[in-house]
């Protein structure tokens, strides 16, 4: 009895693997039931199944996208600190080289499709719809089906670690490497099922949002008088309609092969291996975009509020990203010169690739010039947006240098690759969506982040990450591969390994003081009573903070970029009480209703790709047909809507102060 | 509840058709750009399908396997079965329930006997060893005509649940809308059968 309990533990939970798995079992186990304790004890349950799982208010789905993309910053940034830790000194045996494959994998797909996608959906959807004077997306139950999906293929994604063993295939699971001959057990399924379950996901937002700005704007707000987050965010939203839908059919693919025995990337029967490296990053390139343009529209929006000036170049501005989403498409090839297309295509792609760096630097002028004789105010926020310029630059520079065909042959998947794309990812992404959540804090919770503590978060982070990355492009020069377990001593890498390691550490510090000011701002706030805590340019910070339910108690009427400052500040004219709302104006609002349906939805879909994971069909397929179900349910679905009364908006605008 | 009430999307005048109503710009608009994503997806798997079509790996060709009197049939039935949907929509702007109920059941039982001749050709290749396992080729082969297959499927029952809500509230803005909508989806899969048609069949029989 005993003994064949340990036997199934040994399958499917990986006990024999040693005190790793059996910490990370207990902590699990002990964190679920801390915090159903705690929901319990303060008999939270009803609160947050009303307010938060069956919402469909954009403002509550955003911030339920931010805490999970840190909760997965988290575990990602974990992942970052056992490989540091193992690649501290040479000769490390801390990992062996399978579980060290393993941590890198999920290191690097967590942080970019369960971190920074997450991150910046979640701030679009805090502040897309109130930039253009909307009452909510396009369609908010999609919107929440969106996150609930991404959510439980996170949950999915993550479970591998304890309930079979995780990817370990690297986060571009190349084939054959991760085909069924070369990767067996149930590892690269996990990875396969949970990334397309969020890419469904993250389609239903592009096209959201996508109609959203399209349809919804506040009158008088034409494509060229929208702020440029929202340009930003229109931009990505078709990139991502256009390249998400080729990461579905990819993974599809990889996955006939794995689970129904298709040949597409076999080597047998005529597959070819090569084909998964083409179609991966014909979604991978503009996927990186995907997650750098609207960390480009928080700057724009940060740069322009806190230099007090009017965005530099709005027009090319918005060309430059349109051209940047066009090229996105075009230079898929530079992530494998080395695979042997020949001369003419290497140089084609290097050239597309050079290109790119044409409207990137154009943006970055406009930044510049946005600063220019600007009354420049360094708050947290201004100071990721600071950063990001010069950090960013060394990124995109030896990207221009990667982009270089014969040269990469050198420093094709060495540690030059790996600072690189961190140069970007981070100073680029990551700053910019702590630039943004210091920036539209106050807008979602009605409280400013302290910026004492901001501004040491700030500091600590930006150094150590400097710390930890830059020593990687001379170790790449010295001939260091990426994805290397370990290393001999004796090759002059160590000491830069240990600068590295300690530099993550101080990452791993600047997070924790990140999480410290959030935790210690709920406890202090400094309250946001104005609605406009940075003197800002756009609507968002015309209504009160945090946000009411309806968003605009009267639609405002928009005469130019920068509307709301243009409202501040009227031509020739005393500057009117803005704030106030005119009451003869207010009507009672059609707001959607909450559902369950979405939530329940996507545990199906988790309950379904477990099965499929597995190859239990006997869970899978009816783990689909609830799912299939509960859309022909929505359907049938007539009465979702309600009223809220003139005297209920009302009340809610009097007690912000603006009636 | 009639007066001048603001919704949460921009208003619509009356002049519109029904479909167009209430919030039905939107959401058509919505899945106008739903179909976008669905052309890239489809573009995906004829890519792979060409770069495929000729490893066999010693296996069957596409043109030892195709049947031509099979795929014309399929095809027929298909197209027709799109035009009896338009059919379906003109009388839903007639405002005649009946008419609608009529044609779309014929949609949906054309749309059955296109399922049944796929299955049987299916079910035909892999009983002669032509599996998905087979070769490359055969793979592609499945995906890209089994994921039409399998939208096809999904689609009927689709059209289905909303003749119910027809029947059971007549012809409204939602309904008219939901109509509307699953017929543009039902076309749109008879447009992505016109390619499977041309570039698969006809061009596997003669390549
Ligand atoms: C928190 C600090 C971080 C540290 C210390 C860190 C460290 C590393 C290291 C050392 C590697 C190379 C592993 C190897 O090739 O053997 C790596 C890979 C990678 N990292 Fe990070 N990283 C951090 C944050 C991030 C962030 C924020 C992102 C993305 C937004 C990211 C994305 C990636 C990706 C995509 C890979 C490639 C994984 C693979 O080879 O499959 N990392 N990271
Ligand atoms: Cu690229």
């Amino acid at each position: 009895m005993l003994h064949s309990l340990l036997q199934l533990g040994d399958k499917y939970f990986m006990w024999n693997e040693g005190p790793m798995i059996w910490t990370s079992d207990v902590l699990i186990v002990l964190t679920s039931l801390g915090i159903i304790g705690v929901l319990t004890y303060l008999k939270r349950w009803n609160w947050l199944w009303k307010e938060w799982l069956t919402t469909v208010d954009h403002k509550k789905i955003g911030i339920m996208y931010i805490i999970a993309a840190f909760a997965m910053f988290f575990r990602g940034g974990m992942d970052g600190l056992i490989i540091r830790a193992q690649l501290a000194v040479p000769n490390n045996q801390f990992l062996n080289a399978e579980h060290y494959d393993q941590v890198f994998t999920t290191h690097g797909t967590i942080m970019i499709l369960f971190m920074a996608m997450p991150f910046i959906i979640g701030l679009m959807n805090i502040a897309v719809p109130l930039q253009i004077g909307a009452r909510d997306v396009a369609f908010p139950y999609l919107n929440a089906l969106s996150f609930w999906l991404f959510f439980f293929a996170a949950l999915l994604f993550n479970i591998s670690f304890v309930i079979g063993g995780s990817p370990d295939a690297g986060w571009t699971s190349y084939a054959p490497l991760a085909g069924p001959f070369y990767d067996t057990g149930v590892g690269e399924n996990y990875y396969l099922i949970s990334l397309q379950i969020t890419g469904i996901g993250t389609i239903a937002t592009g096209i959201n949002f996508l109609v959203t700005i399209l349809k919804m704007r506040a009158p008088g707000m034409t494509l060229m008088k929208m702020p440029m987050f929202t340009w930003s965010i229109l931009v990505t939203s078709i990139i991502i309609i256009f390249a998400f839908p080729v990461l579905t059919v990819t993974l599809a693919l990889l996955m006939f092969d794995r689970l129904f025995g298709a040949q597409f990337f076999s080597v047998t029967h005529g597959g070819l291996p090569m084909m998964w490296a083409n179609l991966f990053w014909i979604w991978g390139h503009p996927e990186v975009y995907i997650v750098i343009l609207p960390a480009f529209g928080v700057f724009s929006e940060v740069v322009s509020t806190f230099s007090h000036k009017r965005l530099f170049g709005y027009k090319a501005m918005v060309v430059s990203m349109v051209a940047i989403a066009i090229l996105s498409f075009t230079t898929w090839v530079h992530h494998f010169f080395t695979m042997g297309a020949g001369a003419s295509v290497n140089s084609f792609f290097s050239f597309s690739t050079m290109l790119i760096a044409v409207p990137t630097g154009v943006k970055m002028f406009n930044w510049l010039f946005t600063m220019y004789k600007g009354r420049i105010q360094f708050t947290t926020s201004m100071l990721w947006a600071l950063a990001f310029i010069p950090n960013f630059l060394i990124g995109g520079l030896t990207g221009v240098m990667l982009a270089v065909a014969p040269a990469d042959y050198q420093y094709h998947n060495s540690y030059f690759l790996v600072a690189h794309f961190h140069y970007v990812l981070i100073a680029g992404t990551v700053f910019g969506v702590f630039s943004g959540l210091y920036y539209w804090w106050p807008k979602m919770f009605g409280h400013i982040l302290n910026e004492k503590i901001g501004k040491w978060a700030f500091w600590i982070f930006m150094i150590s990450f400097n710390m930890t990355f830059m020593p990687m492009y001379f170790l790449g020069l010295m001939g260091m591969t990426r994805r290397m377990y370990t290393y001999p001593a004796g090759l002059g890498w160590g000491p830069l390994n240990m600068i590295e390691t300690i530099g993550a550490l101080g990452m791993g510090l600047g997070f924790v003081v990140m999480v410290y000011d959030i935790v210690y701002s709920i406890r202090h706030p400094e309250k946001d009573l104005t609605g406009d805590p940075w003197d800002g340019r756009t609507l968002e910070w015309s209504i009160p903070s945090p946000a009411p339910e309806y968003n605009f108690a009267v639609i405002p009427e928009v005469k130019g970029i920068d509307a709301y400052w243009m409202m501040k500040h009227p031509k020739g004219q005393e500057p009117e009480p803005t704030k106030a709302v005119d009451k003869s104006k207010i009507r009672p609002i059609h707001m959607p209703n909450n559902s369950y349906r979405p939530f329940i939805i996507s545990v199906a879909f988790f309950v379904a790709g477990f099965g499929f994971i597995w190859q239990w069909y006997w869970l899978g397929i009816p783990g689909l047909i609830v799912v299939v179900i509960g859309l022909f349910l929505r359907s049938f679905e007539y009465d979702d809507e309600h009223f809220i009364s003139t005297e209920e908006i009302v009340q809610t605008e009097t007690a912000a102060g603006r009636l | 509840m009639s007066v001048h009430m603001e919704s949460l999307h921009e208003p619509t005048t009356s002049s519109l058709p029904l479909e167009y109503q209430e919030d039905g710009n939107l959401k058509i608009f919505g899945f106008w750009v739903f179909l976008a994503a669905e052309v890239v997806l489809f573009s995906t798997l004829f890519a792979t399908y060409l770069v495929f079509h000729g490893n066999v790996a010693g296996g069957p060709t596409s043109q030892q396997l195709f049947d031509i009197r099979g795929f014309t049939i399929e095809t027929f039935l298909l197209l027709t079965s799109s035009f009896t949907m338009g059919l379906g929509t003109y009388e839903m702007r007639r405002q005649n329930t009946k008419g609608v109920v009529v044609w779309v059941l014929i949609t949906v039982l054309l749309g059955l006997g296109f399922l049944g001749m796929e299955i049987s050709e299916f079910s035909h290749y892999v009983s002669i060893g032509a599996n998905i396992s087979r070769s490359a080729f055969l793979s592609a082969f499945f995906v890209l005509v089994g994921t039409h297959g399998s939208h096809v499927t999904l689609g009927i029952f689709w059209i289905l649940s909303i003749l119910v809500q027809v029947m059971r509230k007549g012809i409204t803005p939602k309904t008219a809308r939901k109509l509307f909508v699953v017929g543009l989806y039902w076309h749109f899969l008879d447009v992505v059968w016109v390619f499977i048609f041309t570039v698969v069949y006809l061009t596997g029989k003669v390549m």
